[in-house]
């Protein structure tokens, strides 16, 4: 298809000027644009789940929880992860994320619409109780700091280095996800979002799918969370609470569900906002949450919906294009 | 650990369970009859704590306080359902993200207008002091939290088993496309649902403002408790929310007190469990 090839060569442009731009800029961009990709990667898995399987969960942070816990924890009790073995640390977050991911699936999975959000709400919860209370293991409401960062031949303590670094993960990660959305796995995950009965007399396990999109997810999830812990230098309950998965939830609805980028890009408005406007005026909060408002409102389909909606403006008669991954959330139990 | 402890600790679950009532039970009326997940319950909670504080620095009358606070916000949540919610139609991850793109505006008004301290509530001498009962003193208020619980509890059963609202609010939960073929307003119902959920929560928020304090962050503290209750109880049921504010009242203290390492564990672990095997709750109608 040519208009996808010409998407993705649009989408490397960007990151290929972002790359070369952003490291001279300022070292407070270079540190808000870490951070932002970061957080990109927990949107893109959430949006894995959100946009391409049609299950809004609320509890991404958990994943993101435990990998920034296992890093944390890992460097400061027992200083592993500060060499090469920080390949090591993550791939243990990858597999934390995935495992967690894969324990509460058993719970989750079986519930549909209204009832997973409130689900994986729940189990988010958990995560933040044991993070909050478990003192000895978690340091409690402290939180646990993160002071050194991983020099392996490469000296991630220099914030362009470590720049460089997040951004290979980001990179890598969108590369992945695509190829998994593309594959006729992800195709099925669709066919799922938009009619899970009609797959399933089709033969097709959806459980299962659902279940691997689960996994998958909170792997990407758990990597997002080691990458935070180096990032941010703190990990503590902040990581997990029940806030920072509706920050992922609505970054992925900012940008557009279902696009892989628009997670991305709903990232980088969200920090830009909260972390360059709040240096200029004192109430940036009300600006962001008037954009989660309006694009809520009058943007279902979130930023990278937009041409598709002057596409739609411009020839009526093709009204019956892509549905809003949101409009498929079954109310009833099941 | 002998019985003394635990009549007191039982003493206190069920005090803080009869505040939980109060801003579980509206969460749980908007969720049966509107199917809402309404993310900014725990800011009508917080914002009726922050009225009720204003109209006290301005009259000094506590008794003033609770009904124009719980008013204010009823108010507040009648205007977000009627103006925001509504359009949106019946659209279940956008009415959350709505809800909480409001929940983070409220947080951002009430800490421009009421500052970022813990705040304390004060309520009137007569209920500060302690009565003892069997060699056990138990702070007043406590029990006047409980009584008002109980009371709201009661007036609600009524207006939801005796009146011809009540009805039509039934019907609505069980089958609100049925209610609209029989003649109910059901958007009558949901603004007035919404309106009382809010009400109800923004009572919670003044009497539970003297014993937990006010402060930026307790909306998102209470809003996953209140969720406990509703998910326990059963969503839509006044009963499943009495009795799942108990139980988490319960869990909560006796979880501090016991296991403090797990005591929030223990409290979401099973209602996680109750969401897997019976998502409409324990007292829930499907």
């Amino acid at each position: 298809m040519a208009s996808q090839n010409f998407k993705i060569l649009g989408v490397a442009a960007v990151l290929v000027i972002f790359v070369l731009g952003v490291p001279h800029t300022s070292s407070f961009v270079v540190l808000l644009a870490t951070r932002a990709m970061v957080f990109a990667i927990l949107a893109m898995s959430l949006d894995i789940l959100l946009g391409f399987t049609g299950l809004a969960s609320l509890g991404q942070a958990a994943y993101f929880g435990v990998g920034a816990y296992l890093t944390a924890i890992l460097a400061t009790k027992f200083h592993v992860g500060l060499g090469w073995d920080f390949w090591i640390v993550v791939i243990l977050g990858m597999l934390i994320g995935a495992a967690l991911a894969a324990f509460f699936g058993l719970f989750a999975i079986r519930a549909t619409g209204v009832y997973f959000l409130m689900i994986t709400l729940a189990l988010g919860q958990c995560v933040w109780g044991l993070a909050y209370r478990w003192n000895s293991l978690t340091g409690g409401d402290n939180g646990i700091n993160v002071t050194n960062r991983p020099n392996f031949g490469l000296d991630l303590t220099n914030e362009q280095t470590f720049f460089y670094l997040v951004f290979a993960f980001f990179a890598v990660s969108l590369i992945l996800l695509y190829v998994l959305v593309q594959s006729p796995f992800g195709r099925s995950l669709a066919g799922i979002r938009e009619r899970e009965l009609r797959m399933q007399i089709l033969g097709y396990n959806t459980w299962l799918h659902k279940y691997i999109a689960f996994v998958i997810a909170g792997a990407f999830g758990g990597l997002a969370g080691v990458l935070w812990a180096h990032t941010n230098g703190l990990v503590s309950p902040e990581t997990v609470v029940l806030t920072t998965s509706v920050d992922a939830l609505l970054m992925v609805v900012l940008g557009g569900a279902g696009t892989l980028v628009g997670g991305a890009i709903g990232s980088a408005i969200v920090f830009g906002l909260r972390e360059y406007l709040s240096t200029l005026v004192p109430w940036w909060q009300y600006v962001l949450g008037g954009v989660y408002v309006l694009t809520i409102l009058y943007l279902p389909m979130g930023l990278m919906g937009i041409p598709a909606r002057i596409h739609q403006a411009q020839s009526p008669s093709d009204r019956t294009g892509k549905m809003a991954v949101t409009e498929k959330l079954a109310p009833e139990p099941s | 650990m002998d019985a003394r402890f635990w009549l007191i600790q039982t003493f206190n679950g069920i005090s803080y369970g009869a505040l939980l009532f109060l801003v579980g039970s509206g969460l749980s009326l908007i969720f049966g009859v509107m199917r809402i997940v309404n993310l900014a319950h725990g800011s009508y909670f917080l914002l009726g704590g922050y009225v009720a504080l204003s109209v006290i620095w301005a009259t000094g009358s506590w008794l003033l306080a609770i009904p124009v606070a719980a008013a204010t916000i009823a108010v507040l949540g009648l205007v977000m359902e009627r103006v925001f919610l509504r359009p949106l139609g019946f659209d279940p991850l956008r009415q959350v993200l709505l809800t909480v793109g409001f929940a983070f505006l409220f947080q951002q008004a009430a800490l421009d207008i009421w500052g970022g301290n813990n705040m304390d509530i004060n309520p009137p001498e007569a209920l500060t002091r302690s009565i003892v009962v069997a060699g056990i003193y138990l702070p007043l208020y406590r029990v006047f939290m409980i009584g008002m619980a109980l009371a709201t509890g009661t007036s609600l059963w009524l207006v939801m088993e005796k009146t011809r609202m009540g009805a039509a609010i039934r019907a609505t939960v069980d089958d609100a496309q049925m209610a609209r073929g029989v003649g109910i307003d059901t958007n009558r119902i949901s603004m007035f649902i919404f309106a009382l959920g809010a009400f109800l929560a923004a009572l919670g928020g003044v009497i539970g403002g003297a014993f937990l304090g006010i402060f930026p962050g307790l909306d998102f503290e209470m809003l996953p408790l209140a969720f406990a209750v509703v998910i326990i109880g059963g969503m839509g049921s006044l009963g499943g929310a009495a009795i799942g504010a108990l139980l988490v009242g319960l869990a909560d203290n006796f979880g501090k007190a016991l296991f403090p390492e797990l005591s929030y564990f223990t409290l979401y672990a099973p209602m996680v469990l109750i969401l897997a095997v019976k998502p409409t709750g324990l007292f829930g109608r499907d």
